[in-house]
Order: structure tokens, then C-alpha cells, then sequence
């Protein structure tokens, strides 16, 4: 019988490569009687989704950080150079 | 006409924060990140003959930036690797071993999160999310960036930072334990008031 804690290993694992015969059966089992674990499923689930579009939604933050002016002028500087120095 | 391709300075003040918005979540350094962006558009200087012009002038300046930043990953892999054996080794500590009775159960109800959608919705889920990262421990934060964010198959993973599977999966569930209680602190807590 699978425990709570190997269930969760289970559920993280089934992320990164398909559980076998057993594995599924124990997980399917264990969910079926144990609500704490299908709750940890789903927020696991939905933290996978959430970090794919946490980029997307980085981007669009009005407050994100934003490079700043002494590093602009840095990297402009360094591109002039570069480009003065090629032919 | 003139294009885009030919005013390099130019990128900067229109792409220098977007990139760099880039390498911050992934590096989560601000020094690393705005080297990152230099070697970005310097690398771009030289190979400006080569942008064809069918994809955005921004998307090809993030590809370019998205190898840098692997590639340092790879080259910080061999100084980082070496501290990760002991850790992937110890037995469960810390937050593993508060999560379970000694049975193995729940030792708490875990937080309801209601419907994810409307979690996606909030604002404040997306700034919980990021402090909830910032908080991970270094290498835990690089893998979990690696495979979550830069999606990243894990084989590419192991193969690039020289770890095995079994290793990155165990590191891989302590991170997402790790998000997830914080996110139950934070994010859940405080939206209940």
C-alpha cells in the first residue's frame, strides 16, 4: 500500500517520465480514497502550468524590473566599440 | 528603407529591458543578467547578417540570449554539481520530513486552492509565485528553472549538468514541495484573509 509521501513522490515523478503498470495503479487507488493527496496532485499540476506562463507573464508586468539607464549606456558603449572595431 | 538590423545601438533602448527581463527570472541575478543581455547584443552585432528578418527582430535576439544563458549554466554546472551529491544523497530533511507522519500520511490538510483558472486570474498569485522562487535554494531554483521555465527535457538536463535522473527527480519533487507549501503560506493564506 502506497503512502501519502510516496504518492507525492509519484506525482512529481509522473512529470518527468511515464509511471509504470504498478506506479499508475497504486497512484490511481490512492487517489481514489485520499483527498489531501488529489489536492496535491491538482496543485502540482498547476504549478507546472503556472511556471510556463510565468515568462509570458513576467513581460507584461508594468512593475518589472527594468534595465537600467547606467547599464544601457554600458552596453551601448561596448557596441559602438565593438563595431568601430570591425571592419 | 531602413530595418531594424541596422541601428544596433537602437536595441537597446528597445529590447534591453525585455531581454533582461528574461535573464532575471532565469538567472535571478541582476549582474548575471545584464551580462547576459551584453553578450547578447554583442553576439548579435556580429552575426547581424544572419537575421533574416522572419521572425521578430525580438525573437531572435531572446533565442540568441537563451543559449547564452544555457551555456553558462552549463559551464557554472561543474563548480555547482559538486555540492549537490551530498544533499541528493542525505536522507529527507527539513520540509520532506515535516510534510509526513512517520506512517507516511499528510502531518496537514493541505490548503484548497480553489479553481486554477481563477487562480491564473489573480495578479497576486504571479507575485507569491516569484518570492516563492526567489526563496528556493540556488541549485534547486537552476534545475527547477531548467526543466519548468526553459523547458527543458529532463535527459537534456542530466546530460548537461552531468547528474543522473533519479538525482534531478528527487531534486526536482523537493522544489515543487518546496513551491507548493510556500505558495499554501502566502498565497493561500493571505487570500482567505
Amino acid at each position: 500500500m502506497l503512502t501519502c509521501k510516496d504518492v507525492s513522490h509519484l506525482v512529481s515523478t509522473s512529470q518527468e517520465r511515464p509511471l509504470g503498470f504498478r506506479e499508475r495503479l497504486g497512484l490511481r487507488v490512492h487517489l481514489w480514497m485520499c483527498a489531501n493527496c488529489r489536492r496535491f496532485q491538482r496543485q502540482i499540476d498547476l504549478l507546472r502550468l503556472a511556471l510556463r506562463k510565468l515568462a509570458t507573464e513576467a513581460d507584461a508586468d508594468p512593475h518589472a524590473p527594468a534595465l537600467s539607464a547606467e547599464a544601457r549606456q554600458r552596453i551601448r558603449e561596448a557596441l559602438a566599440e565593438r563595431r568601430a572595431n570591425t571592419p | 528603407m531602413k530595418s531594424d538590423a541596422d541601428a544596433p545601438e537602437r536595441w537597446v533602448d528597445e529590447h534591453g529591458s525585455a531581454l533582461y527581463r528574461y535573464a532575471l527570472l532565469r538567472l535571478r541575478d541582476p549582474h548575471k543578467a545584464e551580462e547576459m543581455v551584453q553578450e547578447t547584443f554583442l553576439a548579435a552585432l556580429q552575426a547581424r547578417e544572419r537575421f533574416s528578418g522572419e521572425s521578430s527582430l525580438r525573437t531572435w535576439l531572446t533565442g540568441i540570449l537563451r543559449h547564452k544563458i544555457l551555456d553558462l549554466f552549463r559551464r557554472e554546472a561543474r563548480t555547482l554539481a559538486l555540492d549537490d551529491v551530498p544533499e541528493a544523497q542525505q536522507g529527507d530533511v527539513g520540509l520532506i520530513a515535516e510534510s509526513f507522519t512517520a506512517a507516511g500520511r499528510w502531518s496537514a490538510t493541505l490548503g484548497d486552492w480553489g479553481d486554477p483558472q481563477q487562480a491564473l486570474e489573480q495578479g497576486q498569485f504571479w507575485a507569491v509565485l516569484q518570492t516563492c522562487l526567489d526563496r528556493l535554494p540556488e541549485r534547486l531554483a537552476r534545475l527547477f528553472v531548467l526543466r519548468e521555465i526553459m523547458e527543458t527535457e529532463s535527459e537534456e538536463i542530466c546530460q548537461d549538468l552531468a547528474i543522473t535522473p533519479t538525482n534531478l527527480w528527487t531534486m526536482l519533487y523537493r522544489a515543487r514541495m518546496g513551491l507548493r507549501q510556500c505558495l499554501d503560506r502566502n498565497w493561500v493564506g493571505k487570500a482567505r484573509g
